[in-house]
């Protein structure tokens, strides 16, 4: 049985990370065919970087990813020390309606914020709405629920006399927050941005509905791919994208560890033994 | 020592309708060293809440040095507090924990570490100054939590059953530790606990808290030698308590004979309870006994002895250093100034009957009471 499960996990792995790894290996070969790897090189690298179109949308995505994240976590943070200070019915419905943006399907929020905009639109009298801006907020939107599904088990882990003990010390509320609570909150906090970023970098179904010609992003650009051959350099854009995305989960995990073992010692400590 | 320095007046707490504090009217001495004793779910808890303006009251007022301070928030108040569990702060290290008050209120920094260093010598921590909580013990943090508390000299400490977490040990040594820094540094401590023990120990006054109610308030020989009524002499040590009738002034009859006692002031013949601390018994011969009865049970405690002695139905807790056997018939004398008499009241018949006695009372009643407070 043990071997089973087993036999099980690694099967689900390579299923996986296959595809990825021969992406990568591709992205090193000399030849245009992916299932023949001719010899090693980095010249799919240096053609990459040449191309100004791609590095472009690498940038637009990253400038929406970087703001949206950083926009999602302080609303997201504030957001949720106002619904850990609130109780009962009030907390379930926020915290509901929170949700639906995450198991709402992606085409639904994706309509629905065209749809809003186009509408916006029209009242305000902006021709050609979507854009940068509706791009970003539509980004912001849906990177929301993850910050604060991320910092609201960490209010609730965190000992509540922690701000009673700052006020006490002659903090105000605002000086509490930033000198206590905010510290014991840090793990939730970079692990919600660090989802939401990794979130929005990826994001094409919602970016699609909500973007403009004028400003489009990397996801939405390569999606139009499909229908003309790839060039090999984007094997090496895609093999970047996955290392980033890899380094930036490892270091999620290391730093919730990290947080995990303070607390436990902490505990015991406290227990007087 | 005569200052008034805190006092609460009709102070009312409710939380959605239900009462936790119904007006507790106190007033606390400069320097004094004031205790709220009390089962958990009395309202001591709350009521040292309120003072540090962690609470609003309901109604009623608080007032420090004279001036109303219902509406201060607590950053405002010259008052600390030792939490029940530290509430440390795990992200600084034991210096910045004992500094945090001070660089709050932007003191130089020359004599922030003068005054932190002379704390962490008052609570003998010296040379501890970069290490972090969390490979402190549980006795290091209490430490840190009392000297980050102190080192903003005011005008009171707030401690909410700060020895709680610690072993018997520990506990002991903190409690002479608390008690010396209390008069070392001249600091009005209110200390709430529910470890009657700790209580007697440390304070000058004790309040007696039961159901959001002060049930008395009294230095520790007073409360203990002459309780108001039976719960405050059933939870401060163990006692007897029986009913009785008082005949006149110094003259009390229960069990069918009548006792000379050193009470007075109660109505003629009115019904009251009596209370017979358990180690002011003595044993003496049936035949020169006040009162005779059969031992149903002994338990050596070190000291002395538990022995459960049965008088007409209506078990007796006598500690004594003689050792009676199982079953012998033995005689008691009670000397006026063993029996203390005190008007009815609430808790009349709840307490003081030990039918039901068990070896292990002590553990038993610590353990409920700690369960509790987790």
């Amino acid at each position: 049985m043990r071997n089973f499960t087993r036999i099980i996990t690694i099967l689900v792995f390579i299923f996986l990370y296959i595809p990825m790894i021969i992406l990568g290996i591709a992205s090193f070969s000399t030849g245009k065919d992916i299932a023949v790897f001719e010899s090693f090189t980095f010249h799919q690298y240096r053609e990459l970087f040449r191309d100004d179109g791609l590095v472009s949308l690498l940038t637009n995505s990253l400038i929406i990813a970087v703001i949206s994240t950083l926009s999602a976590t302080v609303l997201g943070t504030v957001a949720s020390l106002g619904i850990h200070k609130s109780r009962g019915r009030l907390r379930k419905a926020i915290m509901t309606m929170t949700n639906i943006p995450m198991t709402n399907p992606e085409i639904v929020t994706g309509v629905s914020l065209a749809l809003l905009f186009a509408f916006v639109g029209i009242i305000l009298r902006i021709n050609a709405v979507l854009g940068f801006w509706t791009l970003l907020i539509a980004h912001i939107t849906f990177n929301l629920p993850y910050v604060i599904l991320n910092v609201m088990p960490k209010l609730a882990q965190m000992d509540p006399d922690l701000t009673e003990a700052a006020l006490d010390l002659g903090c105000t509320p605002v000086q509490a927050f930033f000198k206590v609570v905010l510290h014991e909150i840090m793990p939730g906090i970079i692990s919600g941005a660090l989802m939401a970023f990794t979130m929005s970098l990826d994001d094409f179904v919602i970016s699609y509905f909500v973007t403009g010609s004028g400003f489009v992003t990397l996801p939405v650009e390569i999606y139009s791919y499909t229908k003309k051959p790839i060039h090999p350099k984007v094997y090496a854009l895609f093999t970047l994208i996955f290392l980033v995305m890899l380094i930036l989960m490892v270091t999620m995990n290391l730093l919730q560890a990290r947080d995990n073992t303070r607390r436990r010692k902490l505990m015991l400590r406290r227990a007087g033994r | 020592m005569s200052n008034e320095l805190i006092r609460l007046t009709n102070l009312v707490m409710e939380f959605d309708s239900d009462r936790i504090l119904d007006s507790i009217n106190l007033y606390i001495k400069d320097k004094e060293f004031l205790t709220l004793l009390g089962p958990s779910g009395c309202g001591k808890t709350t009521t040292l809440r309120v003072i540090g303006g962690f609470l609003t009251p309901t109604s009623g007022d608080v007032l420090f040095d004279g001036k109303r301070i219902n509406d201060v928030p607590a950053y405002q108040r010259k008052i600390n507090t030792v939490f029940q569990r530290y509430a440390l702060f795990p992200h600084l290290d034991v210096y910045d924990n004992i500094a945090f008050g001070l660089r709050i209120a932007k003191l130089p920094e020359k004599e922030i570490d003068e005054r932190v260093t002379e704390m962490l010598e008052i609570v003998s921590l010296k040379g501890f100054e970069n290490r972090k909580i969390t490979s402190l013990s549980g006795g290091q943090q209490q430490r840190v939590a009392i000297a980050r508390a102190l080192v903003n000299r005011p005008k009171v400490l707030l401690l909410d059953e700060p020895l709680g977490a610690l072993d018997l040990r520990l506990r002991k040594d903190m409690q002479n530790e608390l008690k010396r820094i209390q008069q070392a540094m001249g600091i009005t401590f209110v200390y709430v606990t529910h470890d009657q023990e700790e209580a007697l120990t440390m304070s000058d006054t004790i309040v007696v808290m039961d159901k959001g109610k002060i049930q008395q308030i009294g230095k520790p020989e007073d409360i203990y030698n002459e309780p108001k009524n039976a719960f405050v002499a059933d939870f401060i040590g163990e006692s007897n308590i029986l009913d009785g009738t008082m005949l006149e002034d110094y003259s009390v009859k229960f069990f069918g004979r009548v006792f000379k006692c050193v009470d007075k002031g109660f109505a003629k013949n009115e019904p009251v309870d009596v209370v017979i601390r358990p180690e002011d018994i003595d044993i003496v011969k049936p035949e020169e006994g006040h009162l005779c009865g059969t031992v149903t049970s002994v338990t050596f405690k070190g000291v002395h002895y538990d022995t459960i002695v049965d008088f007409k139905g209506f078990k007796w807790l006598i500690q004594t250093t003689d050792f009676c056997p199982e079953g012998s018939y033995i005689g008691i004398r009670l000397n006026p100034e063993d029996i203390h008499i005190m008007h009815k009241s609430e808790y009349s018949g709840m307490f003081g009957d030990y039918s039901s006695y068990s070896a292990e009372y002590d553990e038993i009643a610590d353990a409920e009471v700690s369960e509790d407070e987790e």
